[in-house]
């Protein structure tokens, strides 16, 4: 089958959309790094932003939080996700997995981040819950929980949100390896089931989930929507200080947010490099560890405590939710009480007419991103397919630039280029800056189903005189229905999570449900925030249980 | 027989006299006006305002709606985080050479980022005394609506808002609040972690600081001219030893502070502290009818009086829409929206009108409006204390980041 000149330009306009700006962006973020930006007369290339960065009181403060939330999020997120599926394994609760932690996956991080912080402050749910009878306070201790310091509720909303998203990863990797097979010769040896598992499905998996790991590294690293609701303030962390930064009234700030911006990309490169060599390192002790050929030993206990925590985790993220839809309809809830002290349904009419316009732009952007995306998606692969030919890894890696890339190194840049052009605060720009992410969690949903259909259909069309378009749509897009609105699902939940690319790339004037939720965060009414916070969550979930009602044809 | 004083007398009888002239003012427009409400038609005023207040968005809101109602003109809130992004996006679009088209139409603002606007002329005017309302403001009284933080208005920005510093506490578990800064350190000490201050990157944390520097200072006069090196050490060593004595006995021991104003009378409203600043007077009946404070919440002002600043709006020298945004100027200067501004039902903040110049059924607005037990009266507030240079505020934020983050 041979494929007409617009289809096959449908991949390289693909990567052109995404990389190109991304390219650029991180051009226009290293210049003024290095103190070109002519435009606010940096004419000279020099060092002083950075001695500006460094100079900055909580300088190393600011790096070591960036560093320990960022690798202890993603170690931990690992071992759970990890620890979890050996567990889970062969039980119906692992074959249910997708609709235990889709609700968890799709929720934005922001609207989980406003959940927890209110679960764990001293004055938050847990502590209302338990009190006074259980502690005897009577008013919340003086103890720090959100913005300690050490950024730990930072870690703990970070993990609460990869998990189960490393969890659907490595449920999908394991489709690609024989699994059960392995499994069921490694017990018929005396292994144990999740000794078995750890043995020999995690090699087997690990490699194929190592690009998700990779994000999940690079996402804790430089996050910035979490760390504002959460996060330590004073310093904050490195990514939040470029983006206080580049929003300071002196805009002589630009350069050491630029610098700092830089700073979070080496950071990340860095983490990455160095979590690559410790997976050559431990190449070898790991070996021996299974060649030492122990039955049953310490490491299903710590799998089978990594499956606790994890259940716990997605208890966390329920509790946490609720506790916003409480909020939301509460009218006033004090401390100690364990339930709001009377109800009202007021939060929400008072602010249906202001939330209207956000809700509007929200889907708008979130419609459009993922029809785009699923359009270019499809394209891609049915290029693919007509030609025969599967894009290797490196184009994968492609995929995954903008999900690699901390978004403030290249979204300043892009600004900057968009305020020339005069493209800033456009719905186009929006719209573009969320296909950046959309496009590439499209694909990947995308690309294993797409590729696992069978040829023989499409030949069978074909031969019954079908012309390939014919094919595509009469016979391949039926039987994909299921998995393309999954795909569409996900890139929509992904579009109404996005902070960053829609503040820069709006330059503030597009707000959508997110932006304004981070945007209460820092005080507003928590009954508004939780109108705001049960919103985003629903959106996305409501995607999902359309995508799930969908008759599926077998 | 006392002399008649005449020329008072005079000069409120013309004052009338002009009113009464004017007082229809809808009916007599000068045309220059006419000309600006019909250019302003169709507009989309891109009003950029800090949105961390839901009062303050419901008002913005509510504008909104009634110039469209009236004028034709849009409104879309461009709800920042700091009033600084407004200023950066200004700056940005000078950079980018976008000298006609620009996306911020008007900005609320006042203090550091006026100057900061101003100094660099990125601002359009001067437009205020073009504004028919602007007759009714009190730019006699109230000196802040015409020194903006020292710096003279000259019209460039146009006031809307009044604020002064009080102290909100709950009288519940704080019988007798403190009456001056140094006083509050005190009762700091003997209630460890039951007070805070908003971190000092928001204007209100500055605030606070500013307050005690007031306070404290040897020669309040210097505030009034620009900080120099020499004048900031002189002056702000006592502030940095009261606060050193200070910080331990701050809520989480003065390691972390609420973002903004609003987040810490979230922290009021949980119990986490029992005594807060705020910059308005008006703020705990506000929360209490919104119960986002307890009803135990009342009102104190220190009895050396506490510093006031008024909230403009301004207009920026490349904005797209000047007519739509001065006609929105405009109608937050109406003696009914400065009434219902006032109203601690909608946002509760004090007036930037002189009362006196308002037809007796305007200030009747003004009269009947509810006075709840947490608001304090005008006699209590007193006249406000002139904010200080900015230069002061910005090395102060300056100074205290580089001494308390680690």
């Amino acid at each position: 089958m041979t494929s007409p000149r617009a289809l096959r330009a449908v991949p390289v306009v693909t990567v052109a959309l995404f990389l190109v700006p991304v390219v650029a962006g991180l051009a226009g973020t290293l210049l003024p790094a290095f103190g070109w930006l002519p435009a606010i007369g940096g004419r000279a290339l020099s060092l002083a932003p950075w001695r500006r960065l460094v100079d900055y009181p909580g300088f190393g403060t600011a790096l070591a939080t960036t560093l320990g939330t960022g690798i202890v999020a993603t170690v931990v997120s690992v071992m759970l996700a990890f620890g979890f599926c050996a567990v889970a394994y062969g039980t119906p609760l692992a074959r249910r997995v997708g609709a235990w932690v889709s609700p968890v996956l799709a929720t934005p991080h922001a609207a989980l981040a406003l959940g927890v912080a209110f679960l764990i402050a001293p004055s938050g749910w847990i502590a209302r819950l338990m009190s006074p009878w259980l502690t005897g306070w009577l008013l919340p201790p003086d103890i720090a929980t959100v913005g300690d310091p050490t950024g730990w509720p930072l870690v703990v909303c970070l993990v609460l949100k990869e998990v189960p998203y490393l969890v659907l990863m490595i449920a999908g990797a394991l489709h690609q390896v024989p699994a059960a097979a392995h499994v069921a010769v490694a017990r018929s040896m005396g292994y144990g089931r999740v000794e078995a598992w750890l043995k020999v499905v995690l090699p087997q998996v690990y490699p194929q989930v190592r690009l998700p790991v990779y994000a999940v590294l690079a996402f804790s690293l430089s996050v910035v929507d979490v760390a504002l609701i959460v996060g330590p303030g004073n310093p904050p962390t490195l990514a939040v200080l470029a983006v206080r930064w580049f929003a300071d009234a002196d805009i002589a700030f630009y350069f050491p947010a630029a610098a700092a911006a830089t700073l979070c990309l080496a950071v990340v490169a860095g983490a990455i490099a160095a979590w690559r060599a410790v997976e050559w390192i431990a190449a070898a002790p790991g070996v021996r560890w299974l060649e030492r050929g122990k039955r049953a030993g310490g490491a299903s206990a710590v799998a089978r405590v990594c499956h606790a925590v994890t259940l716990a985790a997605l208890g966390a993220c329920a509790l946490a939710q609720a506790g916003m839809l409480l909020w939301s309809i509460a009218a006033q809830w004090r401390f100690p009480a364990a339930l709001p002290d009377a109800w009202t349904l007021a939060t929400w009419t008072r602010h249906a007419a202001s939330i209207a316009g956000p809700l509007a732009m929200t889907l708008t952007i979130g419609a459009l991103a993922t029809l785009f995306a699923v359009a270019l998606a499809s394209g891609c692969l049915e290029n693919e397919s007509r030609r025969q030919s599967r894009a290797g890894a490196r184009s994968l890696w492609l995929l995954y630039v903008p999900l690699l890339v901390p978004q403030v190194a290249f979204l300043f840049g892009a600004q900057v280029l968009l305020v020339r052009i005069g493209g800033d605060g456009t719905l186009a720009a929006v719209l573009w800056s969320h296909l950046v992410f959309v496009l590439p969690y499209v694909f990947l949903s995308l690309a294993d189903p797409w590729r696992a259909l069978d040829p023989r259909y499409a030949r069978t069309a074909a031969s019954l005189g079908a012309s390939p378009w014919r094919v595509f749509v009469r016979v391949k897009l039926p039987l994909l229905a299921a998995p393309l609105s999954i795909a569409a699902a996900v890139g929509f939940a992904v579009s109404v999570g996005q902070y960053l690319p829609t503040l820069f790339a709006g330059n503030g004037r597009v707000s959508t449900l997110t932006t304004d939720a981070v945007t209460l965060a820092a005080g507003a009414d928590r009954r508004v925030i939780g109108v705001y916070a049960v919103l985003q969550a629903l959106l996305p979930c409501i995607a999902f249980a359309a995508a799930a009602a969908l008759p599926r044809r077998r | 027989m006392r002399p008649i004083r005449i020329w008072p007398v005079l000069a409120r009888v013309a004052a009338v006299a002009f009113v009464l002239a004017l007082a229809p003012g809808a009916r007599a427009q000068s045309a220059e006006w006419s000309a600006v409400l019909a250019k302003a038609r169709d507009q989309t005023v891109n009003w950029n305002a800090w949105a961390g207040d839901e009062k303050t968005n419901a008002f913005i809101a509510w504008t909104g709606a009634e110039v469209e109602r009236r004028y034709g003109v849009k409104v879309n809130h461009v709800k920042l985080k700091d009033t600084s992004e407004a200023v950066t996006r200004v700056v940005a679009e000078k950079a980018a050479g976008r000298d006609t088209g620009g996306s911020v139409d008007l900005v609320w603002i006042n203090g550091p980022n006026f100057l900061a606007l101003s100094e660099q002329r990125l601002l359009f005017g001067p437009f205020a005394a073009k504004l028919p309302n602007y007759r009714f403001v009190d730019t006699e009284h109230i000196r802040s609506n015409v020194v903006d933080f020292t710096v003279p208005v000259e019209g460039m920005e146009s006031p809307w808002r009044r604020a002064q510093i009080v102290l909100v506490y709950d009288a519940q578990r704080v019988p007798s609040p403190p009456r001056s800064m140094v006083a509050l350190a005190q009762w700091a000490a003997r209630h460890p972690g039951r007070t805070t201050h908003p971190s000092v990157r928001n204007f209100l944390g500055a605030t606070f600081l500013k307050q005690a520097l007031h306070e404290l200072a040897s020669d309040p006069a210097a505030l009034q001219r620009p900080a120099t090196d020499a004048s900031f050490a002189a002056v702000a060593g006592p502030l940095w030893s009261w606060y050193d004595a200070l910080r331990p006995s701050l809520w989480r021991r003065g390691a972390q502070f609420p973002e903004n104003g609003p987040a810490q009378r979230q922290l009021l409203n949980d119990g986490e502290i029992d005594l807060m600043i705020s910059f308005n007077p008006a703020e705990a009946a506000v929360a209490q009818l919104s119960g986002q404070l307890p009803q135990s919440a009342r009102t104190v002002v220190f009895d050396g009086g506490t510093i006031g600043n008024t909230s403009f709006v301004a207009i920026p020298y490349n904005a797209a829409n000047k007519e739509g945004a001065m006609v929105v100027a405009d109608f937050l200067l109406e003696p009914a929206t400065q009434a219902r501004a006032q109203d601690v039902r909608e946002m509760g903040n004090f007036t930037v009108l002189d009362l006196a110049k308002l037809a007796p059924a305007e200030r009747r607005r003004f009269d009947e409006l509810p006075r709840p037990p947490g608001l304090p009266t005008n006699a209590e507030l007193g006249t406000s204390l002139l904010e200080p240079h900015p230069s002061w505020m910005t090395r102060i934020a300056a100074e205290w980041e580089r001494r308390y983050t680690k």
